[in-house]
């Protein structure tokens, strides 16, 4: 591979791995055009979407593309791909080096076991349950249906190819969990428990990110995150509203 | 009271940190500064001020405290402010206003949306404009250094 070929594959997986870790595009767009600085491309252009990335290292040359198929939120990648680029910019590493560590970013796995991540949900949905100003009562089913529905989530996910399913479900699952909890006399207010308990399925993040975006001027980047978060924020909604219409 | 407010937006903010894969040495300063973000905003809303400059107010403390914590421990900004603004996140009311419109309320739904869109857009210009500030002081230092 020639050196320009290198250079731009380096750039592009930096981009493509900050994308799928919940990078704010404008941020992705501006570590793509330092990296490229930094190896005396001075005429390269990024474009970044939510779903793809266009990088060309000269206006004559052929530009690249990659698609984005999957997005979380994964903030260690995003750590280590800017540690990376601030070596690349500082002059201590050259683009074949940057490539290897980059794609040791790209394979590493989450540092967190799943059971931590379900048991980080469930204290997370029984704080919020309390921040929004209910009873200590309330902490408990929150924290049971938070974890479950987080639990289910990741089960769903690995069973439904659409985000948008899982979401629902899940949502169902804690709305009947609230319900069936409220039955028995645990837990006193009923919105405050099932607002707690999808606090970690809510979209908050992208809401924010979505219009940052708009604000640095990112207009389709930030007009379609923002369309993401609403068809989750509907997803969660519709899941809870089933269960209220047959109670 | 606002000692429970205080434990539960630091394990909210450290939970969310964990649900982000954030790296594990970070955990403890993202429940920092998520609680005290949460913090101004629950004084602030108490002493009755309107939740939306309640907002901006909370997440500029926010992004300060994340600017120091970036320069401190030389890691991306975004690793705290993301857990830290979890608290302020307008989710409880995003989910309140779908949970409407499935229910054929579009009276309270369409309310409790442009709630949602002014908070979003409260945060944004929070964490922005600690950035348009910090900009600025580093451009005059600049201009003001011969």
């Amino acid at each position: 591979m020639d050196e320009r070929r290198v250079i731009s594959n380096v750039c592009i997986l930096a981009g493509k791995i900050m994308l799928e870790s919940g990078a704010e595009t404008y941020r992705v767009e501006d570590t793509m055009n330092r990296m490229a600085g930094a190896f005396e491309l001075t005429e390269a252009e990024s474009y970044a979407t939510p779903t793809g990335i266009n990088f060309s290292t000269d206006s004559e040359e052929a530009s690249h593309f990659r698609r984005i198929s999957k997005r979380s939120t994964d903030l260690h990648k995003i750590a280590e791909v800017n540690n990376i680029s601030r070596q690349i910019v500082a002059g201590g590493l050259d683009p074949r080096e940057a490539l290897l560590l980059l794609k040791g970013v790209s394979s590493s796995k989450e540092q967190y076991p799943s059971w931590l991540l379900i048991l980080a949900a469930a204290l997370v949905s029984g704080s919020f349950a309390i921040m929004f100003g209910g009873l200590w009562h309330d902490f408990l089913p929150a924290f049971l249906a938070g974890g479950v529905g987080f639990a289910a989530m990741i089960g769903f996910e690995k069973l439904v190819e659409t985000r948008f399913f899982a979401e629902f479900f899940a949502s169902f699952v804690i709305g009947i969990l609230a319900v069936g909890f409220l039955h028995f006399s645990i837990g006193i207010n009923l919105d405050k428990i099932i607002i707690g308990a999808v606090m970690p399925l809510v979209p908050g993040l992208h809401i924010t990110n979505a219009v940052r975006d708009l604000m640095a001027g990112h207009l389709v980047a930030g007009v379609s995150k923002g369309v993401e978060a609403m068809l989750t924020a509907f997803a969660i909604g519709a899941g809870v509203a089933v269960v209220f219409a047959f109670i | 009271m606002i000692l429970a407010q205080c434990i539960t937006s630091f394990i909210a903010a450290a939970g969310f940190g964990i649900l982000f894969n954030a790296p594990r040495n970070a955990l403890i300063q993202c429940g920092l500064v998520g609680m005290f973000g949460w913090l101004l905003y629950y004084i602030l809303v108490a002493e009755g001020i309107d939740v939306v400059p309640a907002t901006v107010f909370a997440a500029m403390l926010v992004a300060v405290l994340s600017h120091i914590c970036a320069k401190l421990y030389r890691t991306p900004i975004i690793i705290f402010n993301v857990s830290g603004i979890i608290p302020l996140v307008p989710g409880g009311i995003a989910y309140d206003a779908m949970r409407n419109f499935v229910e054929n309320d579009y009276f309270h739904a369409v309310q409790l949306s442009a709630k949602v869109m002014l908070l979003a857009g409260a945060i944004a210009i929070g964490l922005m404009f600690s950035e348009v500030v910090n900009q600025l002081f580093r451009k005059s230092w600049d201009w003001l250094k011969p």
